[in-house]
């Protein structure tokens, strides 16, 4: 190459509208938004309305009683208490996983990533009979257990293993592909100015992917106060003992209290409706970031 | 405060890829060298070793009389400048550049103040006062190399390191920090090593030249030197443009074909060989007994230089000339060639 002067950058590209680059008519944009517009209505608002709708059917009275009566308040405290335990539970381990599997180079690495995978492709009804399997009384470690008088399944352990279990992805996967798209070097230079691993990872690695942290830990925990599956195999379904709240609208429905069930659904559905607007307002604001983390 | 540094016979391998093989060099306190080499290289990895980000696997790298093996990242005290800056996107510039000083051990840290003080210190150094409040995302690419280099050199480093200083700006930025950053090195006198793919960028800024090609050093000097005495046909190929002629030595002549092409040789190395010439030492004459005839076949304009391209009877690339005078041969025209200086090489 020789030393010649580059053109000017001044020659810019044509300018094109961007839909008219896409190339699609407008008949098509307004079929594509009306139909998508249309599921959403028909399949999610619809139902999500019915839920409040019906909550409501019986008056603010026996709303308040289905919601304020004891196996109710146990299954709200019981609910709570597991994603309390099981939520940060999932960041620590979500984000040791995702700094291993962004910041190192090691043999098995893709099998580490599917295995983060896994909870999320098996039914979480076979996530929670593995546990009944490990550690029921006819299970492999059910007579150890019960010489020395550890209840698991059916009790408090049993939900936060089947939660831990079928929540754990959700921090990972926000996290694995922000931190590889981050790459090392802001640590690394962290680490040449001096500070201590500790330093690097509170002031440099952790405000750089708080959002997506943020995120996840959103999506985790409505997994975690909202799954069904995996907890109805371990609990036992013991009223006012081991009753989650998705458990114990089940049991309430099932014995025909639809207003009743349907007045703790609301409550999850309002957690669900919380979570959305969370959610939007992140991705609102710090969008960039979060789509930086989906590219991949 | 800047030390030599020595760089003792460095090896490593990348899994079964050799990045580096047996390099030693030695710099000089306050001197201001430039790895240069194609990418691929082992020049960056030779700058992550001299700063402790990997680990050799045979040889060491010594600051002054210090085994650098035996040192911490934060002992070394080097400053290191990133690729793409690395600046820590949630701090402001002001908390960028102390970064390094908050985070010394208590009894080492300075007080609050004097951190200020330092940074407004620093940002005054690099011509940026008062952007203390500013985020790196509100940055020109010029201005967040500066805060880059504000915060290596707040840590006041033994030696600084620079990969790729300027790769990531547009050609006029560049060619401004360039002349800053020398200007800079002038003032603070730290020890510096930058690596660059930029040949012109390192001839002009630096004191010395190191250039690497698959893991080897094959050349250390000034730019004169490397520049007007290549010590590799690598180097030849790599630095600046140049004309590859097959030719046999015999005497103390150079023969292209049967022709006499140059003489006056004193290597007294007989036999095939490759002779390297640069265009701007290929001149048009009328007649002389060491000549090469070729056809002009193209003519062009390179910035200042008017530059032709000659066919030569059994050479298959076009020779590169460039036009002393202003009168240029016409395209077509029959013209004789004198090589004025070449660099040969007996072929391997």
């Amino acid at each position: 190459m020789s030393d010649a002067t580059l053109p000017s950058a001044a020659t810019a590209a044509p300018t094109r509208s961007p839909s008219r680059a896409r190339g699609e008519s407008p008949v098509v944009q307004f079929v594509l938004i009306a139909v998508s517009l249309a599921f959403l209505l028909l399949f999610l608002l619809l139902p999500l309305v019915t839920v409040f709708i019906e909550a409501a059917a019986k008056g603010w009275e026996a709303y308040r009683a289905a919601i304020t009566e004891p196996d109710a308040l146990a299954a709200i405290r019981l609910t709570l208490l597991v994603a309390a335990i099981a939520v940060p539970f999932n960041i620590v381990v979500g984000i040791a996983a995702a700094w291993a599997v962004a910041k190192f180079e090691f043999r098995g690495k893709n099998l580490l990533i599917s295995l983060i995978d896994l909870p999320f492709s098996v039914s979480p009804v076979i996530s929670g009979l593995v546990f009944v399997l490990l550690f029921g009384a006819q299970g492999y470690l059910g007579p150890w257990l019960q010489a020395n008088d550890l209840k698991i399944v059916f009790a408090l352990p049993g939900l936060i293993l089947a939660t831990v279990f079928v929540t754990f992805p959700f921090v990972a996967r926000e996290l694995i592909p922000h931190m590889q798209s981050l790459g090392s070097s802001d640590e690394e230079a962290a680490l040449t100015l001096g500070a201590s691993p500790w330093r690097v990872f509170f002031c440099v690695t952790l405000p750089n992917v708080k959002w997506s942290l943020f995120y996840g830990v959103l999506l985790c925990n409505a997994r975690a106060m909202g799954e069904f599956g995996a907890v109805a195999v371990v609990s036992g379904k013991i009223r006012g003992l081991t009753n989650t709240m998705p458990l114990h609208i089940e049991i309430l429905y099932n014995e025909y209290m639809g207003a009743a069930a349907f007045a703790v659904a609301s409550l999850l559905a309002g957690l669900a409706l919380i979570t959305l607007v969370l959610k939007t307002l992140l991705e609102w604001h710090y969008g960039d970031v979060i789509a930086a983390s989906r590219r991949h | 405060m800047s030390v030599a540094v020595t760089i003792e016979t460095i090896e490593k391998r990348f899994d079964n890829f050799p990045a580096l093989r047996g390099v030693s060099l030695d710099i000089q306190p306050g001197e201001l060298v430039a790895l240069l080499g194609p990418s691929g290289s082992g020049k960056t990895t030779l700058l992550r070793l001299i700063a402790g980000l990997e680990e050799a696997d045979r040889g060491r790298v010594l600051f002054g009389e210090t085994d650098t093996r035996n040192l911490s990242l934060r002992d070394r005290r080097i400053g290191f400048v990133f690729q793409q800056y690395a600046l820590f996107k949630t701090m402001n510039v002001a908390e960028n550049i102390g970064f390094g000083l908050k985070s010394r051990p208590r009894h080492e840290r300075p007080s609050n103040d004097e951190i200020r003080k330092r940074v407004r210190d620093l940002l005054e150094l690099v011509q940026l006062p008062g952007l203390e409040k500013r985020y790196p995302s509100q940055l020109s690419g010029g201005q967040r190399q500066r805060v880059a280099l504000a915060r290596a050199l707040a840590i006041e480093p033994r030696v600084l390191l620079l990969d790729e200083p300027f790769g990531a700006l547009d050609a006029k930025v560049r060619k401004d920090l360039r002349a800053w950053l020398r200007e800079l090195h002038g003032r603070t006198g730290h020890t510096t090593v930058f690596v660059t793919h930029d040949q012109e960028e390192a001839l002009e800024l630096a004191d010395r030249v190191a250039i690497l090609n698959e893991g080897r050093i094959e050349q250390v000097g000034s730019a004169d030197d490397v520049y007007d005495h290549p010590a590799t046909p690598f180097i030849c190929e790599f630095l600046g443009e140049v004309n590859k002629l097959p030719v046999k030595v015999v005497g103390s002549q150079a023969f292209f074909g049967d022709r006499p092409v140059l003489g006056g040789l004193s290597q007294n190395q007989g036999g095939p060989a490759s002779l390297y010439v640069r265009p701007q030492h290929l001149r048009i004459v009328d007649e002389t007994p060491l000549a090469l005839p070729g056809t002009v076949e193209h003519l062009r304009r390179n910035g200042p230089i008017r530059r032709a391209e000659v066919a030569v009877e059994g050479l298959k690339k076009r020779l590169e000339v460039d036009l002393a005078s202003q009168v240029a041969p016409a395209i077509g025209e029959r013209i004789r060639l004198r090589i004025t200086h070449g660099n040969l090489f007996a072929a391997a």
